[in-house]
């Protein structure tokens, strides 16, 4: 029988302990999590960016309900515990669940110290510590101005800038002179302060809080010298204490935080504790890194394989507040016995100051400048010998001489060895993404991994990992940007609207920071296009987003003027269809008939404002016939007429037509029948031609007919006209799915092989899927025309307003 | 320098345009995110692309055409094309939603 494992906590550091666990001994535990939140595991350290609107709760879940179930893990949600009888073995909660273990976790993180000022309990007065938290920000900001924040140290600022994000005016109240006194010297703290003064946050330094005034809300904050400060909502910020007072109760050993040993033990047998609520030779941390790294350690013991155990960690900080780069690690403040060396640039704004100890790196603090922090960081960490080296550490990338490389340094970094601190990702994760994945840039890796993801600092780490195992020709350039409002290629954009779940142009332009606001003419294009492939339900196609002949369904001439050209299904059409065209180029003046290259009858020369009573009269389908969608399928006349014609490609062409048209697709699309190999529809330069043979058909795919000539390849032979609908259908979703927007088919199966397509499409189980997607989209389309003719509102866009006349 | 109302602020959506013409001249009324409105002389100086057809993002308009550039505060083409459109002075009289449009007294002599 498994072992039952019982966590209590459901937060970063009880979470990341089970990642760990599971990738050691997978199926060693039963394992139950208890947390007091609502939410599943969520990224903690992400609260500030939703604060700020850059994330929405959705976007910081770092495990959701399917990674529990699919782990096999059973998970309470919003269950306190309030009892561990360590007799029994048993934990009860205050809904009283009961549970038994016989190895059990409290991760129960720590508690925001709130003053105990009079006043303290009004509404309006909160810590920022959960998502809860968070929401109050949120909606306090849509109705109110003034917002005060208790404590200048890291997570106050972050606040602040958040609350400013929202429109509120913030003062910051900091009992010291010096902003995040405990991670800054005071040179890089005063520079801080001007830059966030640039930014719009205003100080209240060497102010201490006497009461907090209001009668049911908060109103304002009185300082001990009686001076007073307007606040309709007030974040303290002050710190954090250890959550301990759950295993206290218990009978478990507590100094300020639950005592553990090397390997995370508790005084209690089989009872552990990490994170924020443990406290390690004396030491409670308050970062992820070190929690991350105690995680990694409680793993290993679970699993019994044998390690050194933890040894304590050695914590940086960097501040993610956009626009300052301040980064601090080590102790870094001189004291006796140490030695400090700075460069400071007022011009710049750039700060920097190492420390040193017995020939040492023992501290640093950046300012403006944090590229080099990530390096200094680990320098520290690993306690070697600097000596001499001194004015390159400090000059950094701008110095002459090289230290030890980049490389050398991440070469020597033991695997475990945690890269990224915001996500806990050790040098090794990243070293498997690299060989084992394929990941060739930082933007593969964040993608694999997550390490870089959430504050950055680590990149340049990241990179020279990169170098060290792939050599630099090893390593591609961050693959450009889909257009320069972003260095973000498909991939990444694509992949973060299916992980973040982002639904608008306006959220992924925002979320991924995007260069111009509202993006520019080849990204709007395409990022619409992307929402609507992977969102077809949730996405609202934005009009304002698509090119002019999409928009206004009609092909725009060189003079401004329409072509109009109404959808004849396999090139097949009727006298009568055939008399109303012509009865409609005659009533509209219509400058030119032509015969297109592709079967099509086009009128040309039609003014805007006439477009929808031409398609009111034509009384046809045709929308997105001059978009990125298919535009026609050419057929020969086949074995309806033709001596030679083995099948009937009139419609077999017919029916693609019908299926194929309206949804979009990367680029235009072509799409031709042919009823024998003779191949009069000239179908092996379409997108995709279909070629009958004796008894079957051949499907051709990537040919292109236009500026670069390409035979298509072929894809299959099949017997079926059935097959025939499913491959097509197939193929067309793969490359929906597949292509960059705005690439032709000849140029995707260029890129990517045509083995990748026929390996696509190989099982049927796969295509059939891929149909189902095609077809559940394609369904959901309707006919613009049809559409605009009938609502007055979408009309009027097609006519000018009133002309003035002088 | 006339004024005129042409029409409701509430008439043209957002990243999207409608057309004036007074006499041979097409002016396109730009609204943008936010709702403020912009005009311009509805002829792209390449090859007369229509401007109120183009793709609206902030500020700025690419034509239909060719993808060139123009800002809708001045009326200037971004680099690397240059040239310029003529820029008209409109506002939304708050009370009334009318859209009024501040004119020089035009001449018909233009062929549009
Ligand atoms: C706004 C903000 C920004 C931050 N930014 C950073 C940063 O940039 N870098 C960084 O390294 N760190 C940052 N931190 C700190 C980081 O989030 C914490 O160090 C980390 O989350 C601690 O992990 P933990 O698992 O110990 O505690 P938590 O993540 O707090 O998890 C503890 C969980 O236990 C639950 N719990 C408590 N008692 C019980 C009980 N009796 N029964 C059941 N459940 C219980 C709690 O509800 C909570 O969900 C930030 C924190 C905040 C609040
Ligand atoms: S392709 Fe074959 S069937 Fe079709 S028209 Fe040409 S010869 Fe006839
Ligand atoms: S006409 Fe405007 S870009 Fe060519």
């Amino acid at each position: 029988m498994k072992k039952k494992l019982v966590l209590i906590g459901n937060g970063m550091a009880g979470i990341n302990t089970l990642e760990q666990l599971l990738k050691l001994a997978p199926e060693k535990y039963d394992i139950t999590v208890l947390g007091s939140e609502p939410h599943p595991n969520y990224n903690r350290i992400l609260l500030s960016s939703v604060l700020a609107g850059d994330a929405s709760v959705q976007d910081i879940v770092i495990n959701d309900l399917d990674w529990y179930r699919d782990n096999g893990i059973t998970l309470h949600t919003s269950q306190t515990v309030t009892r561990i009888n360590t007799e029994l073995r048993t934990v009860t909660t205050n809904k009283g669940l009961s549970v038994s273990y016989d190895d059990l976790i409290i991760a129960t993180g720590s508690l925001p110290f709130m003053l105990p000022l009079p006043g303290a309990d009004k509404e309006g007065v909160i810590a920022f510590r959960n998502i809860e938290d968070c929401e109050i920000m949120m909606d306090a900001a849509k109705q109110y101005k003034h917002a005060v924040v208790i404590g200048g140290g890291l997570l106050g600022l972050e606040a602040a800038r958040s609350l400013l994000n929202l429109d509120m005016g913030v003062s910051v109240v900091h009992n010291s002179k010096y902003l995040m006194d405990r991670q800054l010297d005071e040179i890089a703290s005063n520079m801080l302060r001007s830059e966030l003064e640039s930014q719009g946050m205003n100080f209240l330094m060497e102010q201490n809080t006497d009461s907090i005034l209001g009668d049911e809300r908060v109103t304002g904050v009185r300082f001990k010298d009686g001076s007073e400060v307007k606040a309709d909502l007030v974040v303290m910020a002050v710190g954090i204490r250890p959550n301990v007072g759950l295993a206290k109760e218990s009978g478990i050993e507590v100094n300020s935080g639950i005592v553990v040993n090397d390997y995370l033990e508790t005084g209690t047998p089989h009872i552990y504790a990490v994170g924020e609520c443990a406290e390690h030779e004396g030491v409670v941390y308050g970062l992820v890194a070190p929690l991350f790294e105690q995680g990694g350690e409680l793993a290993k013991r679970l699993a019994g394989i044998p390690s050194p155990g933890y040894k304590g960690s050695v914590v940086s900080t960097k501040l993610k507040v956009s626009g300052v780069n301040v980064f601090s690690a080590g102790q870094f403040l001189d004291q006796p016995g140490t030695r400090s060396f700075r460069i400071q640039d007022d011009f710049d704004h750039v700060y920097k100051k190492i420390v040193v100890q017995d020939g040492k790196l023992i501290g640093t603090v950046l300012f403006g400048d944090t590229s080099d922090g990530s390096k200094l960081f680990s320098m520290i960490r690993t306690g070697q010998d600097i000596s001499g080296q001194e004015k390159e550490l400090v000059l950094g990338s701008q110095g002459t001489a090289k230290p030890q490389s980049g490389i050398q340094f991440v070469a020597a970094m033991s695997n475990d060895e945690i890269v990224c601190g915001c996500n806990g990702v050790s040098k090794g994760d990243i070293q498997r993404a690299i060989e084992e994945k394929g990941c060739t840039n930082v933007n593969d890796v964040k993608y694999c991994t997550k390490a870089t993801g959430s504050c950055g600092g680590c990149k340049p780490l990241v990179e020279d990992l990169l170098t060290y195992v792939l050599g630099s020709d090893g390593v591609t350039e961050v693959k450009e940007g889909i257009c320069g409002c972003t260095p973000l290629g498909r991939e990444a954009v694509v992949e973060a609207i299916r992980s973040m779940k982002l639904t608008t142009s306006k959220e992924v332009m925002h979320v991924l920071d995007w260069k111009n606001p509202e993006g520019c003419s080849k990204c709007r294009p395409a990022v619409n296009y992307y929402l609507g492939m992977i969102w077809p339900v949730e996405h609202e196609d934005e009009k304002e987003s698509r090119f002019v002949n999409e928009r206004n369904h009609g092909n725009i001439q060189k003079d401004g003027t329409y072509s109009v050209i109404p959808r004849i299904h396999g090139g097949v059409t009727t006298a009568k269809d055939l008399k109303r065209i012509a009865d409609v180029a005659v009533k509209f003046n219509v400058e030119t008939v032509k015969i297109t290259g592709a079967q099509r009858i086009g009128l040309y020369g039609i003014q805007k404002e006439d477009l929808p009573k031409v398609w009111e009269e034509l009384d046809m389908t045709s929308g997105f016939a001059y978009g990125k969608s298919l535009r026609a399928v050419k057929t020969c006349v086949g074995s309806t007429w033709c001596r030679f014609g083995t099948q009937d490609s009139m419609s077999m062409g017919i029916e693609l037509e019908k299926r194929l048209e309206r949804i979009s697709t990367p680029a235009k699309t072509k799409v031709a029948v042919s009823g024998c190999p003779r191949n009069c529809a000239e179908a092996t330069i379409k997108d995709l031609g279909v070629v009958a043979i004796d008894g079957g058909w051949e499907i051709y795919v990537g040919g292109n007919g236009g500026t670069d000539v390409r035979a298509a390849e072929l894809l299959v032979k099949l017997k079926s006209e059935a097959e025939v609908i499913e491959w097509t259908l197939a193929y067309f979703q793969l490359y929906r799915e597949n292509a960059n927007y705005n690439e032709r088919t000849s140029k995707w199966i260029e890129r990517v092989g045509l083995e990748f397509i026929k390996r696509a499409l190989a099982s049927q189980e796969e295509r059939r899927a891929l149909q189902q997607r095609y077809e559940f989209s394609a369904g959901l389309t309707s006919d613009p025309w049809t559409e605009i003719i009938e609502q007055e509102r979408l009309n009027k866009n097609y006519e000018p307003l009133q002309p003035i006349r002088m | 320098m006339k004024s005129y109302v042409i029409g409701q602020a509430s008439e043209i959506e957002e990243k999207r345009a409608r057309v004036v013409r007074i006499l041979d001249t097409e002016i396109a009324i730009f609204k943008l995110t936010g709702g403020e409105l912009r005009a311009i002389e509805n002829l792209c100086p390449h090859k007369n692309g229509k401007l109120s057809e183009g793709l609206v993002c902030d500020h700025h308009v690419y034509c239909p055409l060719h993808d060139w550039k123009i800002n809708l505060n001045d009326g200037m083409v971004q680099a690397p094309d240059e040239g310029c459109v003529k820029s008209y002075h409109v506002e939304v009289e708050e009370s009334t939603d009318n859209i009024i449009l501040h004119v020089e007294t035009m001449e018909p002599t233009r062929a549009s």
